[in-house]
């Protein structure tokens, strides 16, 4: 029983570890940019097709298609966000939100014209495959890469932000960007980055998503919603409020669907209604 | 001040001008003239009810709800599941649906007027989500994914049978449609329908005139999910099916479509939208489903960026133009609402 509970709650965190790097990207966007982003699931297909494509066709590692499919991601992000997202910024909520839910049917469509509408395998190198025996529990190698990158993002995240000059560009352009452009910061080129990076997350999310959430065309509206609960419970524009709404809301997924099967679905949208409306701006949030 | 005086004048006598009597004959015109498109005028005509119910609480109080087919999904399972289950008189049956998910309405509505745009988004996304398991999970009851059929209705008023050809079904939603497009016409100029649009102006305004915002917002929200259920009770008693895609999110972002296409915050936009939302689908649709929702993503996004007040508002603009460049003919008259 021990072990089970241990096994549960090391694959709710590595669920949640996924549900993280794939909205983090979105807590960027969303958060920092007060743009209301939808589309975040597309770019994470981007990246999970981009995985699977470069892996199985032109026989790349698998571990070698995760930084291919980051620069896939953000390239399709920056490219999308120089023709049509940032003439939005300054847009209603309801402007950015129909255009990128547009923008999300659009690509399941494009997406299901040129892969299909079947699910997507990607072929996994034998050192990530089976488990590693440790004080009598399995843990699965591939969730320990899931924990490990989570661990790495956020560092560098977090790093990136309060310490490097960018970081601190991106804060002074969000916070008010008439007087960073004033200060000589390229505001433009501040946003498309930010965006290109966020975005970027995305697909190295999709990427490693592929294993565990699987990918078909239907990807983005399908997991749209885990993504902005991770965010919006977490917080938008903050990186430690969604990592703990991520592992939160893994951990009790995995739970609810192993103890009460007939109701494990429920657990997490009624957990999001919760949790929002006893934190209307999220666990760690600058804005609501 | 003659012109505005005027302006609040129309805003309080909603008399029908003659656009909107001809507007109103076209489905009757269709039923004559077009007889093989019935079907599709009318589960048009049941959707344009959800949309007019989305309208009010988006285009008049200003809360974007990514839930709505919540409600349109109860009130057609309350109308199929009663009828199903022996109670085969429409009306009542309709008013029972429409009861129901009024009461949804409200106990959600509590949840949905805290937090700003994107907690509310995500809060009604997630009742949409919790109605589209329940409903998936009580297959016992609904049918689950196999949908709820065997619905079949008593004949209306006790004398105008349901027949196979959809002449009663047509009839009776085309009366439902002008009940609520009516009411809602009224309830619009009414002072709770002109204060939702103070708030939707400047929200912060609102407390200083005394007006509570929350209360307003409530009501707004209860009476369109109660709309939306209406809506959807009628689509089950006239196609006599129910499925589980009826309370799905895509379809709440399809009536999302259809409003903004429209154009939000006038009626007749939400009506005019979801025809060329629903004439269109059936078009694209037959060439190839994939196909469809690529169009439908690229006409949001075309929307957004070079319609943005939809049809009827780009109508207007239109309208207003010509009348400002100085056609003598069109100059006296109003913009269409």
């Amino acid at each position: 029983m021990a072990g089970n509970i241990v096994g549960i709650l090391f694959d709710g965190l590595a669920y949640g570890s996924l549900l993280f790097l794939v909205g983090v990207g979105l807590s960027i966007t969303m958060g920092l940019m007060n743009f209301i982003n939808l589309a975040h699931g597309s770019f994470a297909m981007i990246g999970g097709y981009a995985s699977v494509y470069l892996a199985n066709r032109a026989g790349i590692p698998f571990l070698a298609t995760l930084p291919l499919a980051f620069v896939a991601a953000g390239l399709c992000g920056i490219i999308a966000e120089r023709l049509f997202f940032q003439r939005l910024y300054k847009a209603p909520h309801l402007d950015q939100m129909l255009f990128t839910v547009g923008f999300v049917f659009s690509s399941i469509a494009a997406a299901h014209y040129f892969f299909g509408a079947s699910q997507q395998f990607v072929a996994m190198p034998d050192m990530l495959q089976g488990q590693v025996r440790f004080m009598g529990v399995d843990f699965g190698k591939y969730r320990l890469l899931l924990i490990a990158f989570v661990a790495a993002v956020t560092l560098a995240l977090h790093l990136m932000l309060s310490k490097t000059r960018f970081g601190a560009e991106i804060r002074a352009a969000v916070d008010n960007q008439d007087a960073a452009a004033g200060l000589g910061i390229n505001v433009n080129l501040v946003f498309a980055l930010c965006f290109a990076l966020g975005t970027g997350l995305a697909g190295l999310g999709g990427a490693l998503g592929v294993e565990v959430l699987g990918l078909d065309p239907t990807f983005p509206l399908k997991y749209m919603v885990y993504f902005l609960l991770v965010v919006v419970v977490g917080g938008a524009g903050s990186i430690k409020g969604p990592l703990i709404a991520a592992l939160l809301l893994g951990v009790f997924d995995v739970a609810g669907k192993y103890f009460v099967p007939e109701i494990g679905a429920f657990i997490i949208y009624v957990m999001m209604i919760v949790l929002l409306i006893a934190f209307p701006s999220g666990l760690g949030g600058k804005r609501a | 001040m003659t012109i505005r005086f005027q302006a609040v004048q129309r805003l309080a006598s909603p008399r029908p001008r003659l656009a909107e009597i001809i507007f109103w004959l076209l489905p009757a015109a269709i039923y004559f003239l077009l007889p093989y498109d019935r079907m599709l005028v009318l589960s048009l005509m049941a959707y344009a009810i959800a949309v007019l119910g989305l309208d009010l609480v988006l285009g008049y109080a200003g809360i974007v709800s990514l839930g709505h087919a919540a409600f349109f999904g109860i009130g057609a399972y309350t109308a199929g599941l009663l009828s199903v289950h022996g109670w085969r008189e429409p009306l009542s049956g309709l008013l029972i649906a429409g009861a129901l998910t009024l009461a949804v309405g409200y106990l959600t509505s509590f949840l949905v007027v805290r937090g700003k745009d994107l907690t509310r988004l995500m809060v009604t996304l997630g009742i949409c989500l919790v109605t589209y398991e329940l409903a998936n999970r009580m297959s016992g009851v609904t049918g689950g994914m196999d949908g709820l059929s065997g619905i079949e209705m008593a004949p209306l008023f006790g004398t105008f049978e349901f027949d196979f050809f959809g002449n009663t079904a047509y009839w009776y939603a085309y009366a439902v449609l002008v009940i609520v497009f009516v009411a809602l016409k009224f309830f619009a100029s009414s002072p709770l329908g002109l204060s939702l649009r103070a708030i939707r102006e400047g929200v912060d305004r609102m407390p200083a005139l005394g007006a509570s915002v929350n209360n307003r917002l409530r009501v707004a929200f209860t009476l369109s999910a109660g709309i939306a259920g209406i809506a959807g009770g009628l689509m089950a008693q006239t196609t006599q099916f129910v499925g589980v895609d009826s309370l799905s999110v895509t379809r709440s972002a399809e009536f999302l479509v259809m409003l903004v296409l429209g154009g939000t915050g006038r009626l007749y936009g939400a009506v005019i939208g979801t025809a060329v939302f629903v004439v269109a689908h059936e078009f694209l649709n037959d060439v190839d489903p994939v196909y469809w929702e690529f169009w439908m993503g690229v006409l949001l996004m075309a929307v957004v960026f070079f319609l943005r007040g939809g049809l009827t508002g780009g109508a207007s603009d239109l309208l207003r133009f010509i009348a400002s460049k100085g056609l003598p003919a069109l100059r006296k008259r109003e913009p269409a609402e």
